[in-house]
């Protein structure tokens, strides 16, 4: 069984019956469990439309009675050039791995060889390990690189342990391209990169969505590497984000509007286009 | 397939550079952390940001001392609180991911709707999460002032304050404990593989457990790790990051489960209804077997990225609650803050070994039956 079945593909729907009392039970608890999942959401924006002085442990679960749109203003003036230079990181970023993925994949799945398991599962590896175990060398590296503090030694990190997983993803996507495809291609006489450029690359559309999704949503929330590779001038917004709510003396509507710019652009790629996130999802868990 | 060489050749120069960035930053960083983490880089402030360090080759020294030193009762704690909160992670996320998925798999109407709530916050970053959740669990605000709603005083649990902690043990007894525990574990294997006729399996499993068992009773309980005890448990402010790691991650094994009761052939619950199975004998019989796979994965994916979490409890708690501190981010502040760059590196190195106890059997079992198949 292969766990990248789609899921968006429910079975012909069941008849619907009357409300019998099981179902009334389930609806009760999705609803239940949905207020669980969007409580949170309540009380950021609550919290956010909330002037200063109106923020009140006692009522903070309170809707504002004067709607205070001035956080998100404040709160762009904080943090707005790290959402810039996430923006330009994520975007660079998830360009190159995407690419490098496609090109991986395609000779993983249809130009096999031997040994090309064994180094495949050596490269997934590199998907798992807690980067605290190459942190210190990976410093080092950059800072040999003299890309320290720059957004580009942010991109190489990313787009290198971004490898395994584009690759993942993409050689799963090429497997069903029928090998047939490819052997009449070879004896139309088209050599490798023939085969890619008219045969493979036009279409993976579907699977660039979802690497490209997927890489965009990990570049953006990511913070160790955010945390220890730059400064402050090219720190992103993950990072400034944990600044901003770090401080004691902060009122709360600032993190909390801070919060919603840093989560929007994920959260919106999410919304749009749901299920390849999904897929991208499922790809990561489980070669499928 | 048969390709012409030339081909061969330019897919083999296609991974190369992939190959040699990953064997470098992967398998080079690794070995190159594991030498730091056996020299005394950074033990002495002076030398540790110093342009030329001297840096001397240690051994384990550093392992040592974050095992059995005075001064790493921090470190001791944080590895405890990491095993307990995979532990209630995994066991939050799989519970509340089964339960939707089951409820969604039986069609309620909005499906779609519910899919994405419960789903959403997937998308978004431990940090925002952390920050959303930490404002929620303030000590007199947020979730404590819930109860008014309802007429009562707000509670006062201290949600990420908290310093009380419960099933403490003392750490000398650390050895003992787990030679006990995963003697147990390897009698229970022996049982099993003795139930399926698999006689090497048990032999192996019973004599590793009777040794274990028995170093246990008579060696263990003389070893001291640390001249006083010192006592680690779970910290009750690590309850509500479990929440909020379970609010963030529970949607994903949703949705593992979903696409797994998705695969279910209909014909398969066709044919248990024909053979007189109920509803819950259907479950029990048919679709929790079929899903165990899928079980098996979802807690091997939460439990590495649990076991590295770490920007979560930085938002949640701050870097400097002791209480709720994890290895993880303890090594981000030896090494990047403290600049004890050795030290650091040996919490990055036992970090990777544990992770690796969880990956590598899977990988290796994934790729063995393909490597078969092909």
């Amino acid at each position: 069984m292969t766990t990248t079945a789609p899921v968006h593909t429910a079975p012909a729907a069941a008849p619907r019956r009357p409300l019998s009392p099981g179902r009334v039970i389930m609806y009760v608890v999705l609803v239940l469990a949905a207020l669980f999942f969007l409580v949170p959401v309540y009380l950021l924006f609550t919290t956010a439309l909330k002037s200063p002085d109106a923020i009140n442990l006692a009522t903070t679960w309170h809707w504002p009675a004067q709607l205070n749109w001035a956080s998100f203003s404040e709160a762009w003036g904080k943090i707005g050039g790290n959402v810039m230079n996430s923006l330009f990181l994520a975007v660079t970023a998830t360009l190159l791995s995407a690419m490098l993925g496609s090109l991986n994949g395609y000779a993983l799945s249809k130009w096999r060889f031997r040994g090309a398991n064994t180094m495949f599962a050596l490269m997934l590896f590199g998907m798992f390990i807690p980067y605290q175990a190459v942190l210190i060398p990976l410093f080092q590296f950059i800072k040999s690189l003299g890309l320290y503090g720059s957004i580009w030694g942010l991109i190489l990190a990313h787009v290198v342990y971004g490898i395994p997983i584009t690759t993942l993803i993409f050689r799963n996507f090429y497997a069903d391209v029928p090998d047939a495809l490819i052997e009449a291609a070879t004896i139309d006489g088209a050599g490798f990169w023939q085969i890619y450029g008219r045969v493979i690359f036009p279409i993976s559309i579907p699977g660039f969505v979802v690497v490209i999704i997927w890489q965009f949503t990990q570049v953006w929330n990511e913070f160790l590497f955010a945390a220890t590779l730059t400064n402050t001038s090219s720190q992103p917004v993950t990072y400034a984000l944990s600044q901003l709510a770090g401080g004691q003396a902060v009122s709360w509507n600032l993190p909390m509007a801070g919060a919603i710019l840093a989560a929007l652009p994920t959260l919106l790629v999410y919304i749009l286009l749901g299920r390849y996130f999904v897929r991208g999802l499922l790809a990561g868990s489980v070669k499928g | 397939m048969k390709g012409l060489s030339r081909d061969r050749l330019w897919s083999i120069a296609v991974l190369t550079p992939s190959i040699i960035l990953i064997a470098v930053f992967v398998y080079g960083f690794i070995a190159r952390s594991v030498y730091v983490s056996m020299t005394d880089w950074g033990n002495d402030p002076a030398q540790a940001l110093a342009l030329n360090p001297i840096i001397r080759f240690t051994g384990l020294a550093n392992y040592q001392d974050l095992f059995t030193g005075f001064l790493q009762g921090r470190f001791r704690q944080e590895l405890i609180s990491t095993i307990f909160f995979t532990l209630f992670f995994i066991l939050g996320c799989l519970g509340l991911g089964l339960g939707l998925a089951l409820i969604l798999d039986r069609n309620p109407r909005g499906e779609g709707l519910w899919r994405t709530i419960f789903l959403f916050p997937m998308s978004l970053s431990f940090i925002v999460t952390g920050t959303i959740w930490r404002w929620m669990l303030q000590p007199q605000g947020g979730v404590n002032q819930v109860t008014t709603l309802f007429g009562a005083p707000p509670s006062t649990f201290a949600w990420l304050s908290s310093t009380d902690s419960i099933w403490k043990f003392d750490w000398n007894k650390l050895p003992l404990l787990t030679a006990s525990v995963v003697g147990v574990v390897l009698i229970v294997l022996a049982v099993r593989a003795a139930r399926n006729g698999e006689r090497t399996r048990t032999l192996v499993a019973g004599a590793c457990a009777a040794l274990l068992l028995g170093w246990a009773l008579l060696i263990g309980p003389n070893l001291k790790l640390l001249p006083a005890p010192e006592f680690h448990g779970f910290n009750l402010a690590l309850i509500g990051i479990i929440i909020a790691a379970v609010w963030q991650m529970s949607g994903y094994t949703m949705a593992l489960y979903l696409a797994g009761l998705r695969g279910i052939p209909e014909e398969l619950r066709e044919a248990a209804k024909v053979d007189g199975a109920n509803d819950i004998g259907m479950y029990q019989h048919v679709i929790f077997p079929l899903l165990a796979p899928i079980t098996l994965s979802a807690m091997i994916v939460l439990g590495h990225i649990s076991l590295k979490i770490f920007d979560l409890v930085y938002a949640m708690a701050g870097p400097d609650n002791v209480n709720t501190s994890v290895p993880a981010l303890n090594m981000y502040l030896t090494s990047f803050r403290q600049n004890q760059f050795a030290l650091g590196a040996a919490i990055g190195t036992i970090l990777l070994i544990l992770v690796a106890f969880v990956i590598v059997p899977y990988l290796t079992s994934q790729f063995r039956t393909e490597e078969g198949k092909a």
